[in-house]
Formats: C-alpha cells, structure tokens, sequence
C-alpha cells in the first residue's frame, strides 16, 4: 500500500514541531515509498542534543525540543526515524552500527545526514575512528564549494537519486507561520516570477533560499493563485493563514489530578468568573446541589451534566468548555480523576496541547493522591507519554491550609522532583496557588492577605495565557481520530474528534478507515460554530454522508483518501515500561490505547532489551521485561487498526498498555507490518 | 461422560467406548482424538442404490460405521466435533476406503481406538468422566459500550454473545443522547443474558465492569425485570453477583476469576485455579526470574536436572498433528510426575490457558533456581519464531 501513496505533499522532516523549517522533501519526479525515502532523508530531529547543534546560531527557535529531557524517551527519539531495514543488516551487525552511529553523533552532532554516516561506517566495517576521519574529510571538502550540493551519491541500494539534504546547516528561521509544504509548488511558482536569479525547478532550490520568511507580496500573489485554481486542495498553509491569522490561537488544555483534587469545581469556578456560566443557571445549580445535599459541587455541576455524574459527584467522562484569555481561545478538556475511568482520561489527554495538573493540598490528601496507586502520579506520567510537554500546577484547596507557604513549598517541592523524572522540564511547569471554591487567584490576582504575604506570582489565568501554542502540521495530509459519533440535528451524522494532521473542507472526500469506506464532508462545526474549513489542532464535528452510522467506530480515522494512514494488526513499539506488578512476557494481552481507541492486543515477541540511556541493545530476545526497562516488542492487536510510526505522524504513533486497569507501559510506533 | 468399557492391551494400544452427555463432553473427546485413531459410531449416511433398470434412488440410512480419523474439526460456539476419514470396516452400506464424515452427537456412544493410550489422554478420560457436578458460571464482563457474555465451564470458557453498541459521549446540551445510548445498549446485554444464560444450569452470574457500569446496569435489568414482569429474572436475582474489573474485554475474565467473592462461588472450577497458578508464575518470574521458565526448551533442561516443581502445559500441545512431538510432550509430563513434581494440563479454551499459548504452552515452576538457563539463551533461537 506504502508504494502507492504520494510522496509529493509529504514532507519528512516536519514530524518535529521545531524544525519544520528545515530540510523540506520537494517534489519527486517518481512515486517513491515514504520508507524508502525516509531511509535516504536527512532527518535533522535525530539527535537534537549534540553540541553542535547548540553552536550553531539559532536565533529564535522558541519552540523547545520536546523529548529532551527524559532519558528513557531521549533514547527513544534517537532511533526513531532510523531505517536500517533497508539495509538487510543482521541483528549484530545493527546494534554495532547503531554504537557507531551514536558516537559519530556525539562528535558531529547532525550536520551530517544519516545516510553518509551509515555508509563510511559499513565501508570501515563498524570502525568508528576510520570512519570519522572520512566524514571529516569529506565534509572540509565539500565546504570549500561555494554552494551546498548533495552529497555523495547514496549506496548502491538507491533506486532515485534523492535529495539529500544539505550538509552545512542552513539559518533556520523559526516562524509563526507554517511553511510551505504541500503546496510548494505553487509558492515556487510565484517566487519564480519575482526573483529572476532563482533555480527553475523547486528541485534545484536550495532549501537556504527557500527559507525565508514569506515576505507579504508573496503572501498576497499566493493568495491570487490560490483563488485562481479554485481546486478543491489549496494551499492549506495560507489557507490557514486567512482563516484563522486574524483569530486568536487555540488551545486544548486537559485538566487532570487525582479524585476530589477539585478539577471540574476548579474549573466551574474560572467559567464563572469569566462570565461563561451564567448567573441564571449557576443559581439553579446551586439550589439543585443544595437539595441533595452537595451544595459544594455546584460549580462542578457547570461540566459535569450527566445526571448519574451529579448524583455520585466525580466526573466520569471527559467534559467540555471553552473561554477566551488576552491571547488565546482556551478549550478545556476535564478529564474524569477516579481510576476506572482513565480511560475516558486518556481519550481527553490525547486530543490536549498542554495540561493542568490540579492537586489538592490539603493534608493527608495530597499525599493519597501522589503516593502508589493515586492518580496524581499515573495522569501525570499519561499525559507525558501521550505528548504534552507544558504543564501547570494548579494547587488546589489552599484555602484549608490557611494559604500556608511552607505547605505549598512541600507540594511543590515534592511534585517538582517527580514530575522531572516523568519527563517535564523544569521551565515547562508552573505552579500555582488556588482555591477552586473561593474562586481564589483564578482570574485575577489575590486579594486574599495570607498569600500575597508569599506569592507575587500570576494567577491561573494568566499562567493559562502564557502558554505556548504548538504549531499545527497543516499541511499534512489529513487525519482526523474520531471519539463521538453521534446523530446530529440534520441528516446524516456527525463524527467529532481531533484533527492530527492536515485540513478538512466542506464538501471535501475522506476514507473512514480502518473500513476504508468513502465518505463526504457534508458539513463541519468546530465548538459548535458552523465553519467552512478546520485545521490540525481543531476539535471538530463532522458530519459525514456516504457511510452508515453503525459502520464507523469510536477510535477510527478520517483519513486523505490519497495519502491512506496505514492500517495493520501488527506493529513493533520502543515500550518504556512503568511500575508494573508482574513482568511483561510474551503472549502479554493487554489493553492498548491509541487516541481514543481502545482495543485488546497481545505482545507477540519481544525483540531487544534496551538501554534506558543509551538505546544500546542489553540483550535481545529477553525472556521478560521488568520494571522501569525500555525494550522492542511486536505488538498484534486483535482487529485491524490505524497507526503511524511515530517519525510520520506523532499522534498517532504513540500507544499506551494498560492490564487491569494499571498503565504499564507507553509505546511508541517504529514500524508497522502489512499483514 | 460415561465410560461404557475400557480394553486396553499390556503395550498401550485399545479402545474405549464412551458416552457424551454434555457438551464439555464433545471438547474432551475433541481433546482424545488424534488423527490416525480410529473410531466407531454411529452414523446418517446417504446411500445411492442403482436398480436394475439404471434407475437409481437414494436414501439415507443409519448405520455404524468405523473410520480412521483423518481431519477433526472443532466448532467452539455449538460445540460439535467432525471427524473425517475413510472407512476401514466395509458394512452393507459402505465400502472400504470411502470417506465418511462423523458428527459426534452428545448420549450416543463412540468407540475411540488408538494405537497408544499414554499417560494424557487416560488422564483425560478419567477426568471427562468424573461425575462431579459441573459448576457453570456466566460471567459478563463489560464497559460502557461493550460486553461479552461469557459462559464458565471447568474447562472451557465460551463467549455466548459480543456487544458492541457506540454511545455517542456527553456533550453540552446533548445528555439525552448518551442516556439514550446507553439504555440501549443495556437493553442488548440484558437481551444477551436472557438469551444465552440458562438459569437453571447456572450457578451463579456475575457482573463485571469498571465503575458503576455493573451497578447501573444492574438496576437497569431488575427495573425492567419488574417493568415486563420478567419472573426469570425476579426469580435469579439473588444469583448475580457484582464485581470489580478493568475493563470490557474478554481477558479481563482473568481479574474477575482472581476476586475473592467470585473464588468462593466457583472456588471447584478449573478455570479459577488456573488463573491463581498462572498468576503464581508470572509473580515468580518477577521476584525469582531464576526460578520461572517458559518455553519447550528451558524447561526441558529444568526438567533433566529435575527441578521442576510445577508445570504449567496447554493441551493444546497434545493436540498437534506430529505424533513424536506429542510424544515428547506426554514424557516430559511423566518425566516431572515421576520426579514429584505437580502437573497442570491447562485448557486451551479459558482465558488463562489462551495466555499461555500465547507464552509458548508450555511454562515451570521450579524448586530452585537455575541461573544458568537464563545465562544460556543466546544459544537459543527460538523455534516458535513467527
């Protein structure tokens, strides 16, 4: 299937946020398999820690590397886009060249792409001083050449001359705006016109002259162009430039804490005082809640609006709610605390930007919820793996400890510590003070004597505004994960869920998969408001035409009908396995959760056992995986289901394993096998 | 199953006549059979006569018919066993050499010869004809929009019914629908239970599910128990019993065997005692990885050093088409007997014994450690490679 999708709108090097600027894939003359080519693609997100990738000048790349701190997952990320398949290397040979590879990283960094470091490695027979030497060499030669060139034509195993990235980094301009990508053709077009001096083909183009910011005449000819074609696939990067440049950015926040951390009241309280939550209704919330006898739920009653979630008071499915801050358009996603329902959790995490993490203060509570077994530690290890990297502290119920400095210090001190080892760099969580009830420090800042004595910090408000929104790969194509179908109010049905990657458009065809059924986009409603267009990022409700509604699932894909997502029942994981009570062996069932789909699977094979922080093979063909380790496995999943690898699209290559309600391993996707 | 007569020669080879009574019956003689035995039963076949005058008839007569097995076919859910093969004792009816298929029918007697009785299928016999009651246990594990009912015997585990419904999610201004939803899909488990779930044979229910699934949809049942005046129902409710578990999923079985609540009803069934073990294994795997081994070929070496403690094996192995290696797997179960050690024969069919084929079928405890097995892997490339 891999052979027939079109290489040509894709682009290898923008699974990382950060350097989407960088290395673009430009147009194939042939049909090429996104593995094969990913095999000969420099892919700069390799190994962002090398020194050299510190030396050279970034300006402004504010978007920080995500899995950077993590030693588990830095190792992880490592490997991530290597395809060594191609190359028929045995096991032995593989994890030598792998050590290879990783200490030529060390002294290189990545200004080398990958496949000449393979090469010179197997040339010198996994000697790594020889091997260096001739990188070096090489590299002195080709930078006395004026313009940057491919490099060396790549291994007999090449079936088309790629192109291969260049090897003297070009200045990476971080922009708010999305590069173009898919439509670069048509950007190229217009550039061509307006700068006489520049290569014809888009081939030719250094990506250095490329990568210029899109100045403003460019941007308007783009536009024209854009309307004179009249097709149905425009430029979804100025698309999403008209539609939404002038709109504030969104944001998917998902709360989440242990149970009666007071999430849900915490945030019927900020609806509140922002006026999103009527008086009116808050009124009769508060008289309902009185009558049975639970009057401190009533701003908890704002989200939770099932009647079994108001009578049992705790959140059972993730609710919904959106308000506006100075900056941005904030969606909050309340996620359920109470164990059995993590898996409503991981849904609501799954389609998040950034986290709240609420915890309560009060004695005694706190620690119930942190230590072993709480929920504290558990959603905060989730929402690391399912890729949230920005997170604030909300300390909740300060009010019972009598705004307590040394007990806040206590909380923070001890989460800090653990919320590190999950992963979470310490310039990435913010910690607050607040109390949900009293509506203290939410919207504005304290008036409360107590604690302004200690904290001059922001309130929940603001620290919500500062977060930053993750740019949004627009110009992939689409794939949309569906958690709701419902019936909607006209014909048809509507489908919501997230879109991952790419643009959705009224009237545009999509393929439901893992069915592969086609179907119409009859209309779209992002937070309910009807709209013409909806980008990644978006929560949208779709209804569709051409299908059945008992032929789509909770947990399948809307997917470009060109560029299909790859569907399998077998797929191999990098796992890092968590706390469990009974090691991991083969023939493992366990529950595996992929977006908000939940389906039974079984580890048919573990591969290697690896080293947390070096990713080196420790042992392969383990006969079990315990605590804490990082391993390969092959993964077979009861019914066909769509997944990525994870260097294709990140969403949709991670998977959590849950046994018996306990989360014992996140997994990300490294291949995926055609069955 | 009844034992009708046993004739078994001083080298191993001989029949045994028996009778199926019930179901669990038909899987025990699935277990019995191999190809190359022969067995005797009787029969419905359709007879071709040719008259004088080229005219021919047909017609279907009963008649005994003895067959060498050459295929054996399994149906899990209605549990029917075939055997195909030709016909090696020539009748009025049927040549020599034609091929027959047998349906085994449950209160008709079959006669199974084999070449070799060994220590296995004697076992099996013995046990397929013990006469303690079966306790049967449904079970149904579900979540919000999926429930499996699910049937207990002491050796299989049989899925009567799958549910699986999409309830649309909670969403601001549309709870109806969800509510909506989920009504429904109570009403289709409810359904599910009436259908498959024999009250007077079934100990007892239970109810499993994370959350307050189990309890809601418990009301649920009893309100419209009462609702449609459903004596059945009324009348069982003191059966049912609601316990905790992770999830809707078939292999969460597995927890709600472990619950103490569920241990002392069904405390006989194989199936519980399976789980504790495999449970056992794994939690040794983890303190004493030493001392927990999987696979045909550590535990064969445990087994030459005689450390096994405890085997763990799925019929399933015995069941294989190769006879040496069935061979090797019945002298190894010997082997570790003679040796004192504990064997368990796991059924295929439950939730445990299908994790332990998926673990390789065949897995040990051990007395004492054996670190140097562990040590001596990298020797060892596993055959069961898929």
């Amino acid at each position: 299937m891999a052979r027939h999708r079109n290489v040509r709108n894709r682009s290898y090097s923008d699974d990382y946020d950060f350097d989407d600027v960088y290395g673009h894939s430009v147009e194939e003359d042939s049909c090429l398999s996104p593995s094969d080519a990913a095999q000969w693609m420099y892919d700069r997100s390799r190994n962002q820690q090398a020194i050299s990738n510190f030396l050279d000048n970034h300006d402004d790349i504010q978007e920080e590397s995500e899995e950077l701190p993590e030693p588990s997952h830095a190792t992880l990320e490592r490997r991530e886009s290597m395809d060594l398949r191609g190359l028929n290397l045995n096991e032995d040979d593989e994890a030598k060249l792998m050590s290879c590879l990783d200490e030529l990283r060390n002294v290189l960094g990545d200004t080398t792409p990958d496949n000449i470091l393979v090469q010179s490695v197997l040339k010198h027979k996994f000697n790594y001083n020889k091997a260096l030497d001739e990188i070096l060499n090489n590299k002195s030669k080709q930078e006395e050449k004026p313009k940057p060139e491919p490099v060396i034509p790549p291994p007999a195993l090449l079936i088309e001359p790629v192109k291969v990235p260049v090897v003297t980094t070009p200045k990476v301009i971080a922009t708010k705006i999305e590069p173009n990508k898919a439509a670069v053709i048509k950007g190229f077009k217009i550039e061509d016109g307006n700068t006489k001096s520049c290569p014809q083909t888009p081939r030719d183009q250094s990506p250095a002259t490329r990568d210029r910011t899109p100045s403003r005449l460019d941007q308007a000819d783009d536009n024209k162009i854009v309307l004179k074609i009249k097709e149905n696939k425009s430029d979804p990067n100025t698309q999403f430039q008209n539609e939404r440049g002038s709109e504030k950015d969104h944001l998917y926040i998902v709360v989440i804490g242990h149970v009666d951390a007071g999430k849900s009241t915490l945030m019927g309280r900020l609806l509140f005082e922002l006026g999103e939550v009527s008086q009116r209704t808050l009124h009769k919330y508060e008289q309902e809640s009185k009558k049975i006898g639970k009057q401190s739920f009533m701003y908890a009653w704002v989200l939770d609006e099932t009647g079994e979630e108001r009578v049992r008071g705790i959140t059972m499915d993730v609710g919904r709610a959106q308000f506006e801050t100075k900056t941005k358009k904030v969606i909050i996603l309340d996620a359920p605390g109470h164990a059995d329902f993590i898996p409503n959790m991981i849904t609501g995490a799954g389609q998040a930007d950034v986290a709240l993490l609420v915890v309560d203060a009060t004695r005694g509570e706190f620690e119930s919820g942190f230590e072993l077994g709480g929920q504290t530690r558990e959603h905060a290890l989730l929402v690391r793996s399912l890729g949230v990297n920005q997170l604030a502290v909300a300390v909740n119920k300060l009010d019972t400890t009598n705004w307590s400095q040394e007990r806040f210090d206590e909380i923070t001190k001890k989460l800090k510590a653990f919320l590190k080892q999950a992963g979470f760099k310490d310039s990435d969580v913010t910690f607050v003070p607040c109390s949900g009830l009293t509506g203290e420090n939410l919207v504005k800042d304290s008036t409360e004597p107590n604690l302004l004595k200690w904290y001059s910090g922001p309130c929940l408000l603001d620290v919500i505004d500062k977060f930053n929104v993750p740019q949004r790969p627009v110009s992939k194509p689409l794939r949309m994960s569906i958690n709701d179908i419902f019936k909607g109010t006209g014909s048809g049905f509507c489908v919501a869920g997230r879109i991952e990657n790419g643009v959705i458009n009224k009237g545009d065809k999509v393929l439901v998969c893992p069915t592969k059924e086609m179907a119409e986009v009859r209309s779209l409603s992002i937070n309910d408001l009807a709209s013409n267009v909806a980008f990644a990022g978006d929560q949208v409700s779709v209804t569709l035409s051409g299908v059945e509604m008992q032929n789509v699932s909770v947990g399948y894909i809307l997917s470009d009908p060109i560029q299909q997502v790859p569907v399998s029942t077998r797929f191999e994981a990098r796992l890092v396995v968590f706390n469990v009570k009974v090691p991991i062996t083969k023939g493992f069932p366990v529950l595996i959760h992929h977006q908000s789909l939940v389906e039974s699977a079984n580890i048919v094979k573990l591969k290697a056992l690896l080293n947390k922080s070096t990713g080196e093979v420790l042992k392969k063909k383990p006969r079990c995986l315990g605590n804490n380790s990082v391993a390969v496995v092959d993964i077979e999943v009861s019914k066909p289901i769509c997944i990525e690898r994870y260097k294709d699209v990140k969403e949709l290559g991670r998977v959590m394993l849950r046994v018996a309600g306990v989360t014992i391993a996140a997994g990300l996707v490294t291949d995926i096998f055609t069955t | 199953m009844k034992l009708v007569f046993k004739n078994i020669d001083k080298d191993g080879s001989g029949s045994i006549a028996l009778i199926p009574e019930e179901s669990e019956d038909i899987w025990h003689a699935y277990n019995l059979i191999s190809e190359g035995d022969s067995v005797t039963a009787s029969t419905v076949r359709k007879v071709q006569t040719e008259s004088s005058t080229g005219s021919s008839t047909s017609n279907r007569v009963r008649t005994t018919l003895t067959i060498s097995v050459e295929t054996i076919d399994f149906d899990t859910q209605a549990c029917v066993l075939r055997l195909k093969g030709r016909n090696i004792v020539e009748n009025q009816y049927v040549k020599m050499g034609a091929y027959h298929t047998l349906d085994l029918e449950l209160n008709r007697k079959f006669t199974l010869h084999k070449p070799l009785w060994d220590s296995v299928a004697l076992e099996r016999v013995e046990m397929a004809c013990d006469p303690a009651a079966s306790a049967d246990v449904a079970a149904v594990v579900m979540q919000e929009g999926l429930a499996h009912v699910c049937l207990i015997t002491p050796s299989m585990t049989l899925v009567r019914s799958k549910i699986d419904v999409t309830i649309p999610r909670k969403r601001k201004g549309f709870v109806q629908q969800h509510e909506k939803g989920l009504n429904k899909f109570y009403d289709a488990v409810m359904q599910g239970i009436l259908r498959h779930i024999d009250f007077s044979i079934v100990k007892c229910v239970i109810i499993a599910s994370p959350g307050f699934v189990k309890d809601q949809f418990f009301d649920y049942m009893m309100q419209q128990a009462i609702k449609t005046d459903n004596k059945l129902l009324i009348e069982n409710k003191s059966k049912f019993l609601l316990v905790k578990a992770s999830s809707g999923f078939k292999h969460s079985l597995k927890e709600v065997l472990q619950e103490p609540a569920v241990m002392n009803k069904i405390s006989d069934t194989k199936a519980a005692s399976e789980v504790k073990l495999l449970e056992s294994f794994y939690t040794m795997l983890q303190l004493e990885p030493a001392k927990a081994f999987y696979g045909k070929k550590h535990v064969e070496r445990a087994n030459e050093a005689m450390a096994i403690e405890t085997l763990m094996i799925s019929d399933k192995l015995f069941r294989c088409q190769d006879i040496q290696m069935r061979k090797e797997y019945v002298s190894l179960v010997d082997s570790v007997r003679e040796n004192g050690g504990d064997v368990r024969i796991f059924s295929s069919m439950h939730v445990s014994g299908e994790q332990l084929d998926q673990l390789t079928g065949i897995a040990a405890i051990l007395r004492f450690p054996m670190p140097e097995l562990e040590d001596s892997d990298g020797a060892e490339s596993d055959s069961d490679s898929d």
